[in-house]
């Protein structure tokens, strides 16, 4: 065997190798895309979840808008205060206090308390049984139990109790994701420390509501009367008549004296 | 009409997936969704095509010139996986937009053995250029028509009330048997 059908293919791939090797070296000088330096400093500050709480793709997508300041460095919900200070610093600015929020399901209508239009017996998939006639509950409006928004939830923080999906505050980082799972846009960030909520979200006339769940809103307006601070509104949908009417806490005057929570006659307005 | 024939067997006759089963790895790990599976596929077009024409030129003007054709696998390896860099660089700069599209998809393929395969599939067959190239793309749209069809059918599964010991995998190995029945029904028509 000769010596150079060794070495001669040896020398033909190895210097295929050099020469890709040398092209790739160049090509990666000559088509550099300039990073801010700042970019992987935000990166380490951030929990690396990608839960895409704060509306960007991912924590690397957050730390490039953080850099440019296309967004706050209080904007990742997940972290909160520790995580901004870190961010802040990086950044060189203050840090404004950041709120602990949570999410909150605006509906108390478990299995006794709505009452229901058929029986499901379908995937268990909200988005799916929201399709046949907004699923099976009476009030057109409320969780439908199924527990979609315990699958996306990555941090075990909400659960399906008794046909209703409940959320678990102290574990909850309110990155929203359970917030694009519901159909039903039944759930929203509320302030962690406001405690008093309206555990409903029907919009149906009162009567309506009245005979779908026992737990239900009617829009009776005794509660906005009786508030003290005024932060109670009733939203209303003016297109029926009598309009439909629904209280909503604004959680920035509310002083939770709780006497919503005694007025009202349907137990919709609970103290958690 | 024998390129578009070339073609139409590429895509259908002997797709790569279900008649070949190359490239099956992107093909599972990739398809729970049906968006990312249309960005694995149009990557996947995008490499294959470029790499069907640098292999070409290296195996008949490097490697049949100096006699040494029996390195083309690894000669094919080696220009595959510098061609992905390469390709990812000059998309990073020209294009951020496409790049973010592609970005996560392109090192995917670099170890795709559906790449390999065109390559070798097209030396084996004595292609000339053309041939080749239109070989190639067929092949990988053949890919990418599997995977978003696969990605289809996962989407729905999710939803399917499926015994626990089929959850997952087994399913979609299961679906993926019969894609790949259904696709015998195209071999012998051209």
């Amino acid at each position: 065997m000769e010596l150079s059908s060794i070495l001669f293919p040896v020398l033909v791939l190895g210097s295929m190798g050099v020469l890709f090797g040398v092209v790739l070296g160049f090509a990666s000088i000559i088509f550099k895309v300039e990073q801010d330096p700042k970019i992987p400093l935000v990166r380490e500050c951030l929990p690396g979840a990608n839960c895409g709480g704060c509306g960007y793709a991912g924590c690397d997508a957050l730390a490039e808008a953080i850099a440019k300041g296309d967004a706050k460095v209080t904007a990742c919900p997940v972290g909160g205060q520790s995580t901004a200070e870190k961010i802040a610093e990086v950044m060189g600015v203050e840090a404004s206090a950041t709120e602990r929020t949570t999410a909150f399901v605006k509906c108390n209508g478990d299995c006794e308390k709505a009452n229901s239009k058929y029986e499901y017996y379908g995937a268990k998939d909200c988005s799916f049984e929201n399709t046949i006639s907004g699923g099976h509950k009476s009030c057109s409006y409320g969780c439908l139990g199924d527990g979609s928004c315990v699958a996306v939830c990555e941090f075990d923080a909400i659960h399906i109790v008794n046909g209703v999906a409940v959320v678990d505050m102290e574990k909850c980082v309110s990155c929203g994701a359970c917030i694009n799972a519901c159909p039903k846009n039944l759930i929203e960030l509320v302030p962690y420390n406001k405690k008093i909520r309206v555990a409903c979200n029907s919009l149906d006339q009162g009567a309506v509501a009245m005979k779908a769940c026992k737990v239900s809103c009617i829009g009776c307006s005794k509660c906005a009367n009786t508030c003290p601070s005024q932060a109670i509104d009733m939203i209303s949908k003016t297109n029926l008549t009598p309009p439909a009417k629904l209280a909503k806490i604004d959680y920035e005057k509310c002083t939770q004296c709780e006497q919503c929570v005694s007025v009202c006659p349907k137990n919709a307005i609970v103290k958690l | 009409m024998s390129l578009f024939v070339t073609l139409m067997a590429a895509i259908f006759v002997n797709n790569f997936i279900f008649s070949k089963f190359l490239g099956i790895c992107p093909f599972l790990g990739v398809s729970k969704k049906v968006e990312t599976a249309a960005g694995m596929g149009v990557a996947v077009i995008f490499v294959i095509a470029l790499a069907s024409a640098a292999t070409w030129l290296v195996y008949n003007f490097i490697l049949v010139k100096l006699g040494l054709e029996y390195l083309y696998n690894i000669a094919f390896i080696l220009i595959i996986a510098s061609l992905v860099q390469f390709v990812e660089m000059f998309i990073k700069k020209s294009s951020p937009s496409l790049y973010q599209a592609l970005g996560v998809y392109l090192p995917l393929i670099t170890t795709n053995c559906a790449v390999l395969g065109v390559t070798v599939t097209n030396m084996e067959s004595g292609y000339n250029f053309i041939t080749s190239l239109v070989n190639g793309v067929g092949a990988a749209v053949g890919f990418a028509l599997a995977i978003v069809l696969f990605a289809g059918v996962r989407e729905r599964i999710e939803k399917a009330p499926i015994p626990k010991a089929f959850q997952g995998f087994p399913i979609a190995l299961i679906t993926a048997g019969l894609m790949s029945i259904a696709f015998l029904g195209f071999s012998g028509m051209l």
